[in-house]
This record gives C-alpha cells, sequence and structure tokens, in this order.
C-alpha cells in the first residue's frame, strides 16, 4: 500500500463539533446490525473455547479464543473472547472485573477528607483527575469556590498529569507495536514529570493532592527552576518522537485505517477523549464546558480525520504539545494567594495554630475524626482525564461521608467501543486497537 | 400587627369558600415533572414513561448518555429532593446526559420499588449505556428488561448478592485461613 504518504497528522483547529440526529439514527442502526458483540456469559466462553466445525448454512469456520487476563499487552487484566473467522474477528466481548475492589462501596465509608484517598487509586496513570472531580463534587455540593490560587495550581497540576499520562500511552503504544525503543524514552520522560508531582505533593502517585477545598500543600520553593527546564526539553524529545514512529511507513502501516469508528457511532457508543475527537468531533470538556481556570487560557482541541488508530496516536502525541502551551501559562498567570479555602469547617488548621489555638486543635480533631458535614443534595460533576469524559455522581444525606459515590470512568466506557472496532479486522491488529483506546484497567474495575 | 389582624379576619370568608388553595402543579419539561438541584436540571420520570422520555431526550439533542447508575436510599434519613407526586422509592436509576450543541446537562432520576427492581432498558438507543446497565445490576440488583446480556459484569458470575446495597453488609464473607484451627 502506498496511501500512506500524503496524508496528514491530525487537524490543529476548533471546528465546532456538529451532526445530527438522522446521522445519529443510521450510526444506531449500523450498530445494531452489525452485531459485534458477542452476547455470550463469561463461563459459556470457557467452555465454548476452541475450533467449531462450519455451522450447516456452512458460514464459515468459527473459533472462540480467549485472549487474556494474563496478557502482556492486555494493559492489566483485560479478557478479550473473540469469535473468529479464519484470522478475521467476526464477533468480541471484553470481559472485565479482575481488577474490581469495591471502591464505590469503600467510598460510602470513608469520609468527605478520606475520599481522595480512595479515588485517586482508580486511574492510577491519571490520579490527579480523580481526586478533581472528587473535590469539584464534594464542594458542589458544600457550595463553595476555592481560592484563585487553588484553582490555577488545581489547572497546573492536571495538565502535568496530563503530560505524564500521554507519555505512559507513547511507552505502551510503542511496545505493544514493537517499537520497544519507545518504551524506554516514554517511561524516561514521564519518569521526569513524575519527579517533579512527586516534588511537589509527596509522591510519585496516588498523591491525595487535590482535596474538597483546596490543595494539599502550596507549591514548594523552586518549583519554576524545576518544571521550566523539563518544559522546554520536552518539545525536542517529541520530535524525536516523530522522528521514531510518526513518519515510519512501518508505523503507519501498521495503525492507519485500523479500527475506524465514526462519530456517531462514538456518541451512540458513549466514547468520549481521544477515541472521540479522533473521528474530528471536535468535544473537549476544557474547551466546552470551562471548569477550573480552562477559561482563561488558550489551547486548541485536536481533531483527528479518519478515527481510526493512527489518528488516536497523533491526537495524544499533539495533545502534549497543547499541555505545555497550557502549563506555561498556568506558571505565568499563577496569582499569590491562599492555596486552600480558609473555612475553619472544611480545611484543618495550619499546624502552628494548633500550640496556640484551643478552637484551632477542636477543629483539626473535629475534621480527622469525624469529617466535615456536607449539606444534603445529589450533584454530578465532570472533568476532561486523558481518556475522556470523568464524571462523579455525588449523593450526600448531610452527614460526614457520601451516600453513593459514582465514578462514571472514561476507559470503562471507551472500552464498549472495542467490539465494534475489531470488527472485521486481522487478530494481529487486536493489540494495536486495544492499545490505541488506552484503557487503564483500574478504571475499569474500580 | 394591624395587617396581621386582618388578614386573619379576610380568611374567615375565604376559608368557607369550597376552594381551597390547590397544590401548586409540578412544573413540566418534556412532559415530566423537573426540579433543580444545585443548579443543575433533573427530571423525574415514571417507570412507563421512562424509555420514551429518553427518546425525546434523543431527539431533543441529548444524544450522549454519558452516565448511568444505581442509588439505594435505604434507611436515608434525609429528604429526596422529589417534586410533588413523584414516591420516593428504595432504589433509584439515576442518567446523567449531555447535549453537545448547547453544552448543556441534563439528568434523569427513576424511582425503582424494591419489591419490583426491574427498569426497561434504554441500550438500544444508547448502546454506551450497556455496561452501565449490566453494572448497576451486579451492585444493586436491578434487572434491566431488554438488555441484550444481562449478565454480571464487576463481580463474578457465580456470585451471590448484590454489595452496592445497602444491607449488603461488605466483609461479611466469613475469611478462611487454611490450616488455621478455626
Amino acid at each position: 500500500m502506498s496511501t500512506t504518504a500524503d496524508r496528514p497528522d491530525v487537524v490543529v483547529e476548533t471546528p465546532s463539533a456538529a451532526t445530527d440526529l438522522a446521522a445519529l439514527d443510521s450510526a444506531l442502526e449500523r450498530l445494531r446490525r452489525d452485531g459485534a458483540t458477542l452476547e455470550m456469559s463469561e463461563t459459556e466462553a470457557e467452555e465454548q473455547a476452541g475450533y467449531h466445525v462450519p455451522a450447516e448454512e456452512g458460514v464459515g469456520e468459527r473459533m472462540l479464543l480467549n485472549m487474556g487476563p494474563q496478557h502482556p499487552s492486555t494493559h492489566g487484566v483485560l479478557r478479550l473472547v473473540l469469535e473468529m473467522d479464519g484470522e478475521l474477528i467476526t464477533r468480541s466481548k471484553p470481559v472485565i472485573g479482575y481488577l474490581h475492589t469495591g471502591m464505590e462501596k469503600t467510598g460510602e465509608q470513608l469520609t468527605y477528607l478520606q475520599g481522595p484517598t480512595n479515588v485517586t487509586r482508580m486511574d492510577y496513570a491519571a490520579p490527579l483527575f480523580n481526586e478533581l472531580v472528587f473535590s469539584l463534587a464534594t464542594e458542589e455540593l458544600l457550595g463553595i469556590e476555592v481560592p484563585e490560587r487553588a484553582q490555577w495550581i488545581r489547572t497546573l497540576m492536571c495538565e502535568v498529569n496530563r503530560l505524564s499520562s500521554h507519555l505512559l500511552f507513547m511507552a505502551t503504544n510503542g511496545m505493544d507495536l514493537g517499537a520497544v525503543g519507545m518504551m524506554i524514552y516514554g517511561w524516561r520522560e514521564r519518569e521526569e514529570l513524575l519527579r517533579f508531582l512527586e516534588l511537589v505533593t509527596g509522591l510519585r502517585m496516588n498523591h491525595n493532592y487535590i482535596r474538597p477545598g483546596g490543595v494539599a500543600v502550596d507549591m514548594p520553593d523552586g518549583w519554576r527552576e524545576h518544571l521550566g527546564p523539563l518544559l522546554d526539553v520536552l518539545p525536542e524529545r517529541l520530535e524525536e518522537f516523530d522522528v521514531l514512529m510518526t513518519g515510519q511507513p512501518i508505523w503507519r502501516e501498521r495503525l492507519q485505517g485500523v479500527g475506524t469508528i465514526t462519530a456517531e457511532e462514538a456518541i451512540s457508543l458513549g466514547a468520549t477523549g481521544p477515541l472521540l475527537r479522533s473521528t474530528g468531533y471536535a468535544w473537549d470538556l476544557r474547551r466546552d464546558m470551562p471548569y477550573l481556570r480552562y477559561d482563561q487560557v488558550d489551547f486548541d482541541v485536536v481533531v483527528g480525520t479518519y478515527g481510526d488508530s493512527f489518528d488516536r496516536y497523533a491526537i495524544r502525541l499533539a495533545e502534549i504539545r497543547e499541555s505545555i502551551r497550557i502549563i506555561r501559562q498556568c506558571m505565568d498567570k499563577m496569582p499569590d494567594g491562599d492555596y486552600r479555602i480558609q473555612d475553619k469547617k472544611v480545611t484543618p488548621p495550619p499546624r502552628a495554630r494548633i500550640d496556640e489555638s484551643m478552637e484551632a486543635l477542636i477543629h483539626h480533631f473535629k475534621i480527622f475524626t469525624e469529617g466535615f458535614k456536607v449539606p444534603e443534595g445529589e450533584v454530578y460533576v465532570a472533568v476532561e482525564n486523558p481518556r475522556g469524559e470523568l464524571g462523579c455522581y455525588m449523593v450526600s444525606d448531610g452527614s460526614s461521608n457520601p451516600v453513593r459515590m459514582h465514578i462514571r470512568g472514561p476507559s470503562f466506557v471507551n472500552l464498549q467501543s472495542l467490539p465494534h472496532l475489531m470488527k472485521d479486522s486481522l487478530i494481529a491488529d487486536t493489540v494495536a486497537i486495544v492499545s490505541s483506546v488506552d484503557p487503564i484497567m483500574g478504571d475499569v474495575d474500580r | 400587627m394591624a395587617d396581621q389582624d386582618a388578614t386573619v379576619v379576610d380568611d374567615g370568608p375565604d376559608a368557607a369558600e369550597p376552594a381551597p388553595e390547590p397544590t401548586p402543579e409540578p412544573e413540566l419539561l418534556f412532559g415530566v415533572p423537573v426540579t433543580t438541584m444545585r443548579g443543575q436540571v433533573v427530571l423525574h420520570p415514571d417507570r412507563d414513561g421512562y424509555v420514551a422520555l429518553v427518546e425525546r431526550l434523543r431527539s431533543a439533542g441529548y444524544w450522549m448518555c454519558v452516565d448511568l447508575c444505581g442509588v439505594d436510599y435505604l434507611g436515608h434519613p434525609a429528604g429526596r429532593w422529589l417534586p410533588d407526586g413523584v414516591t420516593a422509592e428504595r432504589f433509584e436509576v439515576v442518567l446523567n446526559l449531555l447535549n453537545h450543541t448547547e453544552h448543556s446537562r441534563i439528568r434523569v432520576r427513576l424511582q425503582v420499588p424494591a419489591d419490583d427492581p426491574v427498569v426497561p432498558t434504554i441500550s438500544h438507543l444508547h448502546p454506551g449505556v450497556s455496561n452501565h446497565e449490566r453494572e448497576t445490576f451486579d451492585l444493586f440488583g436491578i434487572a434491566f428488561d431488554g438488555h441484550p446480556d444481562p449478565s454480571r459484569i464487576l463481580m463474578p458470575p457465580g456470585w451471590v448478592g448484590h454489595p452496592l446495597r445497602k444491607d449488603d453488609a461488605p466483609a461479611r464473607i466469613p475469611v478462611q485461613f487454611k490450616g488455621a484451627a478455626s
């Protein structure tokens, strides 16, 4: 094939998202007719695994193949039940739940202050977003707005986290497709960003940094001197990625036209994030329903054209560049002020105050033993995570722990489009497609 | 003071008239009662009108159903924030829909009684909630009538019980250590 020569990588502009109901209806009908999802229970899939002789109608021979859960390129513990016709996948079903630890149930036992320690472990490649969405939902119920500096710190830290998450994707995507050197480079860049996150939050991952009411600590001394050189060196490294992968004919052949989806199909399947944007449909919550201070920074929403695995790769690569732009603006605009709200009922007092004030000691004790009370109500809040829309539905009965804390994980929903993406594709492309969706199993199973 | 007296006097003949102040008609949106919670719009359909409502919302621009989850209100002491005419039941199925053109969200809260926890599926309109419906069945035991694959999704296939129900206590399962005297 020589079709790969002169196609644009991605469109870096901001067209408006548009489709219509008729197109959606026909996509729905197409999805229904395709029957890409294998509706078969897990036990049945185990029993029927193996070769099946052609059916009487002569539709060809079938083989049921269980790929995973212990498979190196399933990014954790994902099991795919594939129905094969020779080398072609006719129907498939992702089987999940191997990492289910009942975090939503746990969330009901923990106070609002303890909540971020729990949710941060869901999408472990982008932990700050989990903390953010939990905190935003709590703050919405409390009816408080965090101080300006806290908003900017949150915006900055989330974008740094987006960088590290996308670089992790670059590493695993390269590794999955055989560009093993890429794995080392991706991890190397990510590690440098994690070192910055460690400098600020104290931990490489599972930070518990963004909390209801603000952030845990202020930016440390010298953070600009640490982050600045990192942002200077990253664009050069991205150009190395371009040399290593983007322009390579083998890389393009492996990804272009593999696992395609249209905008209407993606919307019907609830897909968000790079998976939706790869179809050319410009929808990014940061721009379209802004939260934090995204309405005050300048950035582009990157979209693809073909809705294939290559577009999803190229979008993430371009989003790294956009995130660097956002981080630079955050560094310029970062105001002075409080890094958490000065509300004695929500924010623990500073350590020094406890020694001199009885009241501070009581507040400290109350917040850390009972937690703070949140007015009753129910809210849904969503943010744009590196993988798509991360939502939190929270119900409060006025006590200090939620009645219901539901997280809408983008990986959980995006995974549903796998059967459609893999329909009539070669089994050799399975790994490329799964990798391009970039599911994080901790987020899927919760 | 004088004003208050005057109203009391006026009330006398008013109360004698056969028309007491009728309860205000609940506000309707898309033909179902609507409330707002913290500025977010919430619709309260009944089970018969639920699928038709989702269909109407889809035609009105709410193309994407981003989220569906269950809630168990067993022993809930606080209010339920429901409009008049909607009876609170033990379970709720909560839908969050997104309008891409108006950049707005709308929420649907459907009351599900404990003795008949069955809800019609909407996975034929929004295939994207298929996993969420399976999850809600798995964790709450709310069945989705017409769902193409009504199996457990997160818990093992042979699991007994629905863990997110309030009366399904965590750590109820006895822990057995191999070789330990019991």
